[in-house]
């Protein structure tokens, strides 16, 4: 099973995400990466992400989805 | 606003595609994007092939072409049609209205009930709400509703947004009423606080298209957009979508006394195959009942996806038999609606190519 860093980097593989606290603001996720992120996030954990939890502020950094991704369930 | 219709059908439905077929890898380069961003979009939305009209083809050329074919066939005669209404976002011209336009060339009597309504991707349900009203009246036997887009000439070919999902097409469905003592729910919703979600800002009277509305302008994301061109919201619209919609079907569902399983098939508006199962997902609906295809196979075309996706996956089926569906459309105005109904036993149920 992939990390959430690994996987952000495969997606973005141009940015560090670790140095960032805005994910959004700095330009390194926009809306169709966020689906993209979603769809390889519900594939890698077994999941499905609610529809409703795709906004920016469950985006903003790797505290955000972290907390996303234990809402629905996966034990980091 | 809930409908209940008793003793209406649908008796036949015919959709045109073009026969130009445009493919999302080739397109790529169009977009002043990554290479390997651009496939897994396509991996995740579904993006792949596409039909699309030549520039000079127009809402009426469809639906002409279209009727034609089954008066050709003998599955529909043109002295029976009664109605004809036509749901576009992309009319021949302002005035005079597209439906008469073609009702004019394919020579239509003149007792007949022209209609044009102004809706998009929720317009299928909203144009059988309004079919089946008319067959209300005693003298009306027949309604002919027609669902036509060609916006693939309104959005922006550098637009990354939009561009890649666009198809053209039209669906022709034929109405009438029902000898079985069938009872048909339908339910819609609008919001006009949210219509620059989904909007074409120049060429009306608001805004006119000048030279320039028509220049492309850097609007984000590395996308270029001109103001005479569609422009969607796609966040607002994907959220709008996965709030607006559950209740909506939810809420039909249990004023018709029916439950999720005993419904055969979920036929929604196909915008994209990732909003679709995320749709599907909150609902606790089977990907299979819920198809997606249409985008990949077609393009989103407007107010047809939804009988572009019934004709597609059940073309010979609905022939013999028949099925419980749930229809559910959602886009521009806002607007979203929902029907359930009893579909099957049809005259016709097949998909041409306008040539």
């Amino acid at each position: 099973m992939k990390s959430l860093v690994q996987i952000l980097k495969e997606i973005r593989p141009e940015f560090d995400f670790a140095a960032s606290s805005d994910f959004i603001a700095d330009g390194m996720l926009d809306s169709f990466d966020m689906v993209t992120l979603v769809a390889t996030l519900d594939k890698n954990f077994g999941i499905s992400i609610q529809g409703t939890d795709i906004v920016p502020e469950n985006f903003q950094n790797l505290q955000s989805i972290e907390a996303l991704l234990r809402k629905n369930g996966v034990q980091l | 606003m809930n409908f209940t219709f008793r003793r209406k059908r649908i008796s036949g439905l015919l959709t045109v595609v073009p026969a130009n077929e445009q493919c999302f890898v080739e397109e790529m380069k169009n977009f002043n994007f990554p290479e390997a961003r651009s496939l897994k979009l396509k991996e995740v939305m579904g993006y792949d092939k596409r039909r699309l009209v030549e520039p000079v083809v127009c809402v009426s050329d469809l639906a002409v072409f279209g009727l034609r074919h089954l008066f050709d066939l003998g599955m529909l005669e043109r002295d029976e049609i009664d109605a004809l209404f036509l749901v576009t976002q992309s009319p021949d011209h302002f005035m005079p209205p597209t439906s008469n336009i073609i009702q004019g060339r394919l020579g239509l009597k003149q007792d007949m009930f022209c209609l044009d309504i102004s809706q998009g991707c929720a317009g299928f349900v909203i144009g059988l709400i309004q079919a089946f009203l008319l067959l209300e009246q005693d003298h009306i036997r027949k309604v002919v509703l027609i669902n036509a887009d060609v916006l693939s000439r309104k959005a922006s070919p550098k637009d990354r947004n939009i561009y890649p999902l666009i198809g053209d097409g039209a669906s022709i469905t034929v109405l009438e009423r029902d000898t079985e003592d069938s009872v048909i729910h339908a339910n819609l919703k609008m919001d006009g606080s949210r219509a620059e979600a989904l909007i074409i800002p120049a060429g009306g009277l608001r805004m006119p298209s000048t030279a320039e509305t028509a220049r492309l302008e850097e609007v984000g994301d590395n996308n270029l957009r001109a103001k005479d061109h569609l422009f969607m919201n796609g966040a607002a619209i994907f959220n709008f979508v996965q709030v607006e919609v559950p209740p909506l079907i939810e809420s039909l569902l249990a004023r018709a006394g029916v439950s999720i399983d005993e419904v055969d098939y979920f036929f929604c508006h196909q915008p994209n195959r990732f909003m679709l199962e995320k749709l599907a997902d909150k609902m606790k609906i089977p990907h299979a009942k819920m198809p997606n295809n249409v985008v990949e196979h077609f393009g989103n075309n407007s107010g047809a996806t939804i009988p572009t996706a019934i004709t597609f996956n059940l073309r010979e089926r609905l022939l013999r038999e028949k099925l419980r569906v749930c229809l559910a459309g959602f886009g521009a105005g806002l607007t979203w609606s929902a029907m359930l109904i009893s579909l099957g036993n049809v005259n016709f149920n097949t998909i041409i190519e306008y040539k």
